[in-house]
């Protein structure tokens, strides 16, 4: 808003040129570049100290990426975990989504799953690993199965409950406009619970992310998860940190892309916060 | 004349009828006929299939009881349980204390959160080797996974609750003379709380499966350990009987958060769905 | 026995504390005698709020100063005490702990807080609901506990912002009425801030009148209207109507 002339002459006779007095807080910006800054380099110093099978320092680390992605050792078993990652997590979602809506919409399915559904996601999905291994095998189909179960009850759940939130107050607004079960389906359940699926869905990347590195480093065969136990067994400390350096951002821009996403596709939807 | 009562009322009119049964007024009933028939298939199936692989329920069951009888059960639930009470605690009193502090200070959420935002990012099973070569396989180890599991849902909500208190509450405190320490105790953290009551159901569950992954990778003591023994024993019936413990857990403690939650909330306008 | 002399206030653009955004308060002076009812009147943006908030040393001015009983103030003290617009109560507190919440502060023993809030929560007439929480009761019902809770600290001077703003017509006529009699049965001072000609007429003994950009002070009315206005129909008084008009007719040009 920019000030009238009354305002003017105002601040003229009060003489308030001065700004505000230096305050960290007006810094921000400039606060978080030093402290990020700052560690970095005291890792870099003291790493250097230390026993390098103990800690490594950013600079190493650096060398070590070069040197994994030029020998392709890497990318080889980068690409076998998203391969084993997108079919679970393709699995789960069709799933969680088609079972969370008939639950969510038909009361006597709700009774005949709802024990093991709650059952299960109250059970930590790693203690399965070991189950599945011994089923499944070694191979990517135990791995596909984690990855599935990780990805699967985020979804169901939200999509669940999303039908639940809805049906009480929308569906009527659809009888009383003569809709029939299908177009109430299609035209009022499925879009306004979207925003559900959606936060189901971004949690279900990051769990599932999660259950295939657990997976493949229990199993310790291929896959990052086992590069992580083969890197540490070796002491390589300045290698390790390159998978799990790659899996943290992974993980931010699977999440983000979500987000996006599930913003354009509900964009009437408040956003929620995180978590 | 006294007023009719509703019930009068109905009679008079020749309202009263009985409801039309359904089978949904018993969904209990449901559920039980659900799980005893994927008991009963199970049994029979499972009888039939290789017990390497494949076991059954009166098998889980009588591995139960002699888990139970040898007290191999008890006692490394007890471990686990110790490490999962020291972890959250940790993880609690970090979480909660970091929490109020970067809410109430810009200074130090800008110093901090860049670190803490990529620690978080970082799927923490992926630190677990490092933290295993650094602390050993004891139990200090664990209590790290734990917390790491468990700080950030309480971190994260914390900071939020405490960043979402209405500044005119705050004010209203400074209004009545409150000192800094008397506002973040008897304004802000109260009004928080809800907030924080909600980081801490999430991390109860986050934290349980930092203790799988613990004891799954150190494999010496606990839960977790059995299991990985028992795999590798193909008992398949014992694998079940920690695994149902497991589920036990979670669900106990899930609930018992939740039914702590909505005691604090009593004074909330609606509680929120869960 | 309170002076505000030459106060100026300048608000800073948020993303820009270089640049200033508005000038709320300029050269605004004025003083209250002991057991003075005075409203401070004008439109949204006259500064009114800005100014009884740096009475009340919840904000600090640039220029100027602020005086009660001829010491200067630039934060809260036991002097003055605030009622908020919105109220401002503690919603996990009853009403009874919302009372004592001052009390606390300032250490008062709970057994004798407990016996003084009771006491505010008769004056207000609430005594029944001390274990309610503010939830769960009306609008009015909690500006009472709020006038309840700032009474407790027997301050000297009483500061309301806009405290009747936020309830119904009726109640607010109605509280209008218990804030009167509650008042002439102490001896405190109040300055009460309001955009409604007929409440600071009906209530004060002096209504300062406001302008915006910059905010500052218009001219004071005095309202010699008899006293206890509870009683028979003060606003049907033709003064009523006049002091009306005339306030009206200040605001406008």
């Amino acid at each position: 808003m920019a000030l009238n002339a009354l305002e003017q002459q105002a601040l003229t006779d009060l003489d308030l040129s001065r700004a505000r007095p230096f305050q960290l807080a007006d810094r921000l910006g400039a606060v978080r570049v030093v402290s990020v800054g700052l560690v970095i380099l005291v890792w870099e110093i003291f790493g250097r100290d230390v026993n390098p099978l103990f800690l490594s320092y950013p600079s190493a680390i650096a060398r070590a990426t070069m040197q994994l992605l030029a020998a392709g050792e890497f990318q080889r078993q980068a690409l076998g975990s998203l391969q084993v990652y997108a079919i679970g997590l393709s699995a789960a979602l069709v799933l969680g989504i088609a079972l969370g809506l008939l639950m969510g919409r038909y009361r006597l399915a709700e009774y005949i799953l709802d024990p093991y559904v709650y059952a299960l996601d109250a059970t930590p999905r790693v203690a399965l690993i070991p189950l599945l291994l011994l089923w499944f095998g070694l191979g990517p189909m135990s791995k596909i199965a984690i990855v599935f179960l990780s990805g699967l009850f985020p979804v169901l759940m939200n999509t669940f409950s999303g039908v639940r939130t809805v049906s009480a107050s929308l569906v009527e607004v659809g009888r009383a406009y003569g809709a029939g079960e299908r177009k109430i389906f299609t035209k009022i359940i499925l879009p306004a619970c979207l925003p559900f699926i959606m936060t189901g869905i971004r949690l279900a990347v990051g769990r599932a992310l999660i259950g295939i590195i657990t997976a493949e480093m229990f199993a310790a065969v291929t896959g990052l998860g086992a590069l992580l136990i083969r890197y540490s067994s070796a002491l390589a400390t300045d290698k390790f940190f390159v998978p799990v350096i790659f899996l943290a951002v992974l993980g931010v821009i699977l999440t983000r892309a979500v987000g996006l996403w599930e913003k354009r596709l509900a964009p009437w939807k408040e956003t929620e916060r995180a978590l | 004349m006294a007023a009719l009562t509703d019930e009068q009322i109905i009679d008079e009119l020749g309202l009263r009828r009985e409801r039309s049964r359904s089978i949904y007024d018993h969904p209990n009933l449901i559920r039980a006929a659900s799980v005893l028939c994927f008991l009963a298939l199970w049994e029979v199936y499972g009888r039939r299939s290789d017990p390497l692989l494949l076991t059954y329920p009166t098998a889980v069951f009588w591995a139960a009881i002699q888990l139970i009888r040898t007290g191999e059960l008890l006692r490394q639930a007890a471990v686990s349980l110790a490490t999962l009470g020291v972890g959250f605690g940790v993880s609690l009193v970090l979480g909660v204390g970091l929490g109020l502090l970067m809410g109430r200070s810009r200074v130090a959420e800008a110093l901090l959160d860049p670190h803490l935002n990529a620690l978080y990012a970082t799927p923490q099973v992926a630190l677990t080797p490092l933290l295993m070569m650094w602390l050993g396989l004891g139990f200090a180890v664990k209590v790290v996974i734990i917390f790491l599991f468990a700080f950030f849902p309480i971190l994260i909500n914390t900071t939020s609750g405490v960043k979402n208190v209405s500044a005119s509450l705050v004010e209203v405190g400074r209004a009545y003379l409150a000192s800094e320490r008397q506002i973040l105790f008897k304004v802000v953290f109260p009004a928080a709380l809800p907030f924080i009551m909600a980081g801490i159901r999430l991390a109860v569950g986050r934290a349980l499966v930092g203790m799988v992954v613990a004891e799954l990778f150190t494999a010496i003591t606990g839960l977790g350990a059995m299991l990985t023994l028992y795999g590798n024993l193909f008992e398949t019936a014992k694998m079940f009987v920690v695994i149902g413990v497991f589920g036990l857990l979670g669900v106990g403690l899930i609930r018992a958060t939740q039914a702590l939650e909505s005691r604090m909330a009593r004074w909330k306008e609606t509680e929120r769905a869960t | 026995m309170l002076e505000v002399r030459q106060l100026s206030k300048v608000f800073f653009e948020q993303n820009d504390p270089s640049k200033p955004g508005l000038v709320a308060l300029y050269d605004v002076s004025f003083s209250v005698r002991k057991n003075e009812f005075v409203c401070l009147l004008g439109p949204s943006g006259c500064g009114k709020t800005t100014l009884i908030r740096v009475i009340a040393g919840l904000i600090q001015a640039d220029r100027g100063e602020i005086r009660v009983d001829g010491k200067p103030v630039t934060a809260p003290g036991r002097d003055r005490c605030m009622v908020f617009q919105q109220f401002g109560l503690l919603p996990w507190r009853t009403v009874l702990g919302n009372v004592e919440f001052g009390l606390e502060i300032d250490g008062v023993p709970r057994e004798q807080r407990r016996e003084i809030s009771r006491r505010y929560l008769e004056l207000v007439e609430l005594h029944g609901f001390e274990n309610y929480y503010p939830h769960q009761i009306s609008g009015g019902m909690q500006q009472r506990v709020g006038i309840a809770r700032a009474l407790s600290k027997e301050p000297d001077i009483l500061l309301m912002d806009e405290p009747f703003g936020a309830v119904d017509a009726q109640t607010r006529e109605q509280l209008q009425e218990e804030l009167l009699k509650i008042w002439s049965k102490t001896d405190t001072t109040v300055i009460f801030v309001t955009h409604s000609i007929d409440e600071s007429v009906y209530l004060s003994d002096r209504v300062i009148v406001m302008q915006s950009r910059p905010g500052r002070i218009k001219e004071e009315v005095r309202v010699e209207l008899p006293r206890p206005r509870w009683e028979g129909d003060v606003k049907a008084d033709p003064r009523f109507a006049q002091l009306r008009a005339r306030i009206r007719e200040s605001l406008r040009g």
